[in-house]
């Protein structure tokens, strides 16, 4: 976060964006299901500069007793950064913004957790940045998705996600540190394609009632490339059948 | 990987199976008209019904299911054993010795202690409470010698094998007498030494190989060789 240059161009005549993107370019995204040989679940993904680990176990007995819920397991899912992930050091401490991602994830997996099949458990779903840099909570959440499935957590559907935004007076996909810093505004976007609904919805910036429309189709776009993405690791996982030793 | 008698087709969570309506089994959900996949897994459409084998996922706890546990601990009257599930098995006082019995702990400890391995039987499963276990029948009760061994209960239909074909072969070929759980825990027990680790061997193989092809003709050359 230190070290930025005041005059940082985020599109040029040639609609070249800071990273060499076009606007409606992703940055590279890799996943791999099942890094964690103690977790229930686990995946890793490298969203653009972001890595992020998650983890998730369950379902399982629920402690304190009072939080369990006799119809339905409940989620709970903690986001951290490490101290490492950002250039000047973050402190371990769960900060207000950590909290409000924990909440905005949790909510946007619930809609696709079939949790009432399990009453008085939990899952518990921890998700660490190791490594940010802009769009941590959509590749967390893509994470957690990929995560969930891998623990057998029976789902609706996997959850996308993938931030829409604008800089430069210009709509542009999947908004980087930089772009977010300087940038109009950064929509963040939770999504499940096969259901067709939006599970994460944030906006952080001004836009017009039609930029809104256009900036959230957009997003979406994002999200189905990314689902592609999340499905081929889980396959790559379970379907593939090469040569093992 | 398909199968030639069944159309299975591998399924991801929320992908789309059929609009056909049959009753739904495991593993699905009905969104609108289109039956959807909920778990990993083979999605097995048949005449009247529609389900996914799951490939990962806990031991969910079904009647009559025949489990391994370990008594963890005893309160009121009842033993409660760890099943490997995100629930405990409850096995009632009653159920060992006798309707309209009142064990007291100790008597109880004496029957069964903490860390005790017992073969039981799901006798009830509601949403409302922990599952109920029974060892009354003949062959179920307590374990007393061999291995405890636990692996991915989604790989056990594949180590039992059509028929309990893989089982047999396993144990014939080892002398091992090997008792499954369907919760994915497994009890070896081998007057040699050298069967025991192949037995073993053999179960790891199919927990780490049951997604693939030619998995019966692997774990019957390893058997027959002399080494583990």
């Amino acid at each position: 976060m230190g070290g930025r240059e005041a005059n940082v161009v985020l599109l040029d005549e040639n609609g070249i964006r800071s990273d060499g993107r076009k606007v409606n370019e992703t940055r590279k995204v890799t996943i791999k299901a099942g890094v964690l040989k103690n977790a229930n679940g686990s995946a890793y993904i490298e969203f653009g500069g972001n890595k992020i680990l998650a983890g998730v176990f369950g379902p399982r007995d629920v402690h304190p007793k009072h939080m369990s819920n006799p119809d339905t397991g409940i989620l709970r899912v903690r986001y951290h950064m490490e101290p490492f992930s950002v250039g000047e050091r973050k402190k371990p401490a769960p900060s207000r913004r950590e909290i409000e991602i924990s909440k905005v994830i949790k909510e946007a997996l619930e809609p696709a957790v079939m949790l009432e099949k399990f009453p008085r458990t939990a899952v518990d779903v921890f998700l660490e940045v190791l490594q940010a840099d802009g769009g941590t909570r959509c590749a967390a959440l893509d994470a957690a998705s990929v995560a969930l499935a891998d623990a057998g957590i029976p789902m609706r559907d996997l959850v996308c996600a993938c931030a829409s935004g604008k800089a430069a007076d210009t709509l542009i996909l999947d908004v980087n540190n930089e772009e977010d810093q300087a940038g109009q505004a950064d929509m963040p976007i939770g999504y499940m394609p096969n259901l067709g609904k939006i599970t994460l919805l944030q906006l952080d910036g001004v836009l017009t009632a039609d930029e809104y429309k256009k900036c959230i189709e957009l997003g979406l776009e994002g999200c189905k490339q990314v689902y592609e993405i999340q499905k081929n690791a889980l396959r790559e996982k379970y379907f593939s059948s090469g040569d093992k030793d | 990987m398909k199968k030639f008698e069944s159309k299975k087709r591998h399924v991801l969570p929320g992908d789309f199976i059929t609009t056909a309506p049959l009753r739904l089994q495991g593993n699905v959900v009905l969104e609108g008209k289109r039956v959807i996949a909920t778990s990993i897994g083979l999605s097995d459409v048949s005449a009247d019904s529609v389900r996914v084998i799951p490939l990962t996922g806990v031991y969910l706890p079904k009647i009559d299911d025949l489990v391994i546990g370990t008594i963890q601990y005893i309160f009121g009257n009842s033993w409660f054993a760890d099943i490997n599930s995100c629930y405990q098995g409850m096995l009632l006082g009653q159920d060992v010795f006798g309707r309209g019995s009142y064990p007291t702990t100790s008597e109880m400890k004496e029957r069964l202690d903490n860390g005790d391995i017992i073969y039981a039987k799901i006798a009830n499963s509601d949403r409302q409470r922990e599952p109920l276990i029974s060892i009354a029948d003949q062959s179920l009760g307590k374990i007393d010698s061999g291995e405890l061994v636990k692996i991915s209960p989604t790989k056990i239909p594949r180590l039992i094998g059509k028929h309990g074909s893989m089982i047999q072969s396993i144990e014939a070929s080892t002398n091992a007498t090997i008792t499954v759980g369907q919760n994915g825990v497994i009890v070896v027990s081998c007057d040699e030494t050298n069967g025991l680790l192949k037995a073993l061997a053999a179960i790891r193989m199919v927990d780490e190989q049951a997604h693939l092809v030619n998995l019966t003709d692997k774990v019957k050359k390893m058997l027959e060789s002399d080494g583990v």
